[in-house]
């Protein structure tokens, strides 16, 4: 991932779509089983894509279709969403001090097109140099994972049992391996080292609570195992400092 | 019905990804609080990887002949040397393909 600054708002908004392939490689089967299994559910054709239009929430996506099958009513299912989707408060608070200086109307579009592909890419551009085209990389990353949502879920909807289960192809690994790619070179320290390990072995330990509020929870767990370490690693430095005067 | 339904899922989701940046110039981070969102995209993105990795078809699946635990392995392998997206990727999902062919 390249992080020099950019030249033009073109060049960032290139790098940003160029950045988030693999992770459109990772989603098209999601998107495609996604397309085929919404009428299957009880979704009409029309429901289907609109939901992939103007919710665009993979995983929540997926769940309200298993709602509807169980004949879970609206209600609860809107509720769900919002439980599934609370990890995004975490990614919209954490994208703050980058969106502080752009105007609303820009704000509104970043946000309605947040998802977790997105804020893995930008991520890798945090803490480094401010660009003044982050939004335009943002925007590059986000429009080509939303496009290709959509042709995914229309794709699948129209040829429906015509694609050759295409969840056991496996592609979904692009997805891991892309974000290994992402934190792995981070983690230059010890509490980095304790934020990533603690998550990953919440996350697998609470897997099974409803609504992925396992993976919510591992997040928090990792993020003050970091911090944790760092406090405690600081205070021993300082006492070192102390017994050495 | 159906279009409440969606409405409502919009809202809900457009909601809680926006307000934060609605917000932006009026929320003034904890100095704690935006040390501890430092390490928010490891802990969420390993909180994804770990259960896709280990428990890629419902059960704990902790062996050499996972794919996707061994595809994993390389990539971090191959991410801590070279420090380069496409490498690890490509790596990872080669071995991935390697050994689902062989297995």
């Amino acid at each position: 991932m390249t992080t020099h600054a950019f030249e033009s708002p073109g060049q960032a908004f290139r790098a940003g779509a160029q950045n988030t392939i693999p992770l459109i490689v990772g989603a098209i089967p999601f998107g495609i089983v996604f397309g085929t299994l919404g009428p299957v559910n009880g979704l009409s054709f029309e429901a289907t894509l609109a939901m992939s239009l103007i919710v665009f929430a993979g995983s929540a996506q997926f769940i309200s279709l298993g709602l509807l099958a169980a004949g879970a009513s609206p209600w609860l299912i809107v509720l769900t969403t919002f439980v599934v989707n609370l990890r995004h408060l975490l990614y919209a608070v954490t994208l703050i001090p980058m969106v502080r200086t752009l105007p609303q109307r820009w704000r509104a579009p970043m946000a309605f097109w947040l998802t977790d592909e997105t804020f893995a890419v930008v991520a890798g551009r945090l803490g480094g140099e401010h660009t003044g085209q982050f939004h335009w990389y943002y925007l590059g990353s986000a429009l080509s994972m939303y496009l290709n949502w959509q042709l995914c879920t229309l794709l699948g909807l129209t040829l429906g049992e015509w694609v050759p289960d295409i969840e056991n192809w496996g592609l979904d690994v692009a997805m891991a391996v892309t974000f290994i790619g992402i934190v792995a070179p981070q983690v230059v320290n010890r509490p980095r080292l304790a934020a990533v390990l603690a998550a990953g072995v919440c996350s697998v330990w609470w897997r099974d609570w409803p609504h992925q509020l396992g993976l919510f929870a591992a997040a928090l767990t990792g993020i003050l195992c970091g911090l944790g370490a760092e406090v405690a690693l600081q205070d021993r430095k300082s006492e070192l400092a102390e017994g050495g005067c | 019905m159906e279009w409440a339904m969606l409405l409502g899922m919009m809202a809900v989701t457009f909601g809680i990804r926006y307000l934060p940046f609605a917000l932006a110039d009026r929320l003034r981070l904890n100095p704690w609080v935006e040390r501890a969102l430092s390490y928010a995209p490891m802990a969420v993105l390993s909180a994804i990887i770990a259960p896709a990795v280990l428990v890629p078809k419902g059960e704990l699946w902790l062996d050499w002949r996972n794919p996707y635990l061994v595809a994993a392995v390389v990539a971090i392998i191959v991410a801590a040397l070279t420090r380069n997206l496409l490498a690890t990727i490509a790596a990872g999902m080669g071995l991935f393909a390697l050994w689902r062919f062989w297995l």
